[in-house]
């Protein structure tokens, strides 16, 4: 036998359930309890950088919205920095990166409202193009989901994202791109994500 | 900025696969492509930051947190705890530790919860806390109970506690649930036996703590959670090693 390694093994993930807003989201639940929930502020008062909504569907392989599922965004900010102790202090007072929503009870529609990021610089010096990485846990995820949400305004850099080229799959690529329109209140991005069959987004083990 | 190491790469041969179809909501919310595997970016070393500003010190103690003033729920008083650590045995000091769960009858505060058991006018039911410089955290709350879902027939959740923990970057994102030692009905559940083998599946029942009840208030259950760890980067193709 061989001398044992002493690793220790990741606590193996379970589903959030129906009810995942009572803990995450309480206020959607319907009690209040919390001082002040966490998440629904991503970018502060003071952050730089154009002012966007981000929305869309979580849609299931019947073709059906899911209407129980909790999301969270995590991105940088407009210079492509993330909130992170080990750049403690590059990024705008307030601004924290990170943010939670639900879909919607009756709709499955969700929304969040950020800044536009800038495009990240990795370790290695190559280039991101700008990003909202999404992670999405509900009843019948078994194993939270990570995706990218990409500008379908930044053509250029999308073609250039290091990520988005290492999908073979050339047609897929597309599901990764939330599409902008105009609206009174400013600038929108949809991005639906379909968990299953006909147009499945793109999900990453990372 | 020099590059951290990346996460150990996760083994989903350990975690549940997304498929599984006695549990049946998962059949149609499970993509049918495999996932594309990344290698770490600061996209995903990276994960958001919580502080004592942040939340209350009541927030970890469910038994208070909702009670009516001079009151308490009704149901097992316990306390919950253990250690936040990673693969590598290191502890993850300063994470956020959040849970949520049924009172003592099984039903959940949650408009869409119609089950016949009734609400606790002095259990909420959700807490949260930060875990310390060595990783450690603990809540006070009241031992949840079984309950019906719409499976099978008949299919009743074993007594549950969920987590979600956050660690040092988005790639230890995770969401699990705690089960109690000695619940028959875990092995009959199809959420529960969603996970593959029966040793990770031991990992998430938490066993009875006696030496850390307290006598004459509280039954206590230790329940240890292992993110994953980061490599060092003693190996990376670079002069200066770590």
């Amino acid at each position: 036998m061989a001398q044992p390694l002493d690793y220790l093994r990741e606590t193996p993930s379970q589903t959030a359930g129906p009810y995942v807003h009572i803990g995450l989201a309480p206020g959607a639940a319907g009690f209040d309890i919390y001082r002040e929930e966490l998440g629904w502020d991503i970018a502060g008062p003071n952050a730089a950088g154009e002012r966007i909504r981000v929305e869309g569907l979580v849609i299931d392989g019947t073709g059906s919205p899911v209407k129980d599922v909790l999301l969270e965004a995590w991105q940088a900010n407009a210079a492509g920095i993330y909130a992170h102790p080990e750049h403690a202090g590059e990024v705008e007072q307030g601004f924290r990166g990170w943010g939670r929503v639900i879909t919607d009870f009756d709709t499955g529609e969700w929304a969040f409202d950020t800044i536009k990021p800038g495009p990240v610089t990795d370790f290695n010096g190559g280039v991101m193009a700008p990003h909202i990485n999404l992670w999405i846990v509900a009843r019948g995820i078994n194993l939270g989901l990570h995706t990218r949400l990409y500008f379908g305004d930044e053509a250029e850099a999308n073609a250039a994202d290091p990520v988005i080229r290492s999908i073979e799959w050339e047609n897929r690529r597309e599901t990764l791109v939330a599409h902008r329109s105009e609206r009174d209140a400013g600038a929108v991005y949809r991005f639906d994500i379909r968990l299953q069959g006909e147009g499945e987004t793109v999900f990453f083990d990372i | 900025m020099p590059k951290p190491g990346e996460f150990y790469q996760r083994d989903r041969m350990w975690h549940p696969p997304a498929l599984t179809r006695d549990y049946k909501t998962s059949v149609a919310r499970s993509p049918q492509y495999a996932l594309l595997s990344l290698d770490n970016t600061v996209s995903e070393i990276t994960g958001p930051v919580f502080g004592h500003n942040d939340i209350d010190p009541i927030d970890n103690d469910l038994i208070l947190n909702y009670a009516q003033s001079g009151e308490m729920p009704i149901g097992e008083r316990i306390i919950v705890h253990g250690r936040v650590l990673d693969e590598n045995a290191r502890p993850v000091p300063n994470t956020l530790v959040e849970i949520w769960q049924a009172n003592a009858g099984g039903r959940y505060r949650h408009r869409k919860d119609t089950y016949l058991a009734p609400i606790d006018p002095n259990f909420g039911g959700c807490g949260r806390t930060l875990t310390d410089a060595d990783g450690y955290y603990h809540f006070r709350t009241i031992k949840p109970g079984a309950y019906p879902w719409r499976n099978w027939r008949n299919d009743w959740r074993p007594a549950h506690v969920h987590f979600s923990v956050f660690g040092s970057g988005f790639a230890q994102r995770l969401i699990t649930q705690m089960y109690f030692e000695g619940d028959p009905l875990i092995a009959r559940c199809p959420i529960a036996n969603t996970i593959p083998g029966p040793a990770a599946l031991e990992q998430l029942i938490a066993p009875l703590d006696h030496k850390a009840t307290v006598p004459f208030d509280s039954i206590a259950y230790k329940f240890d959670i292992v993110l994953r760890g980061r490599r060092s980067t003693l190996f990376e193709n670079r002069p200066e090693g770590n």
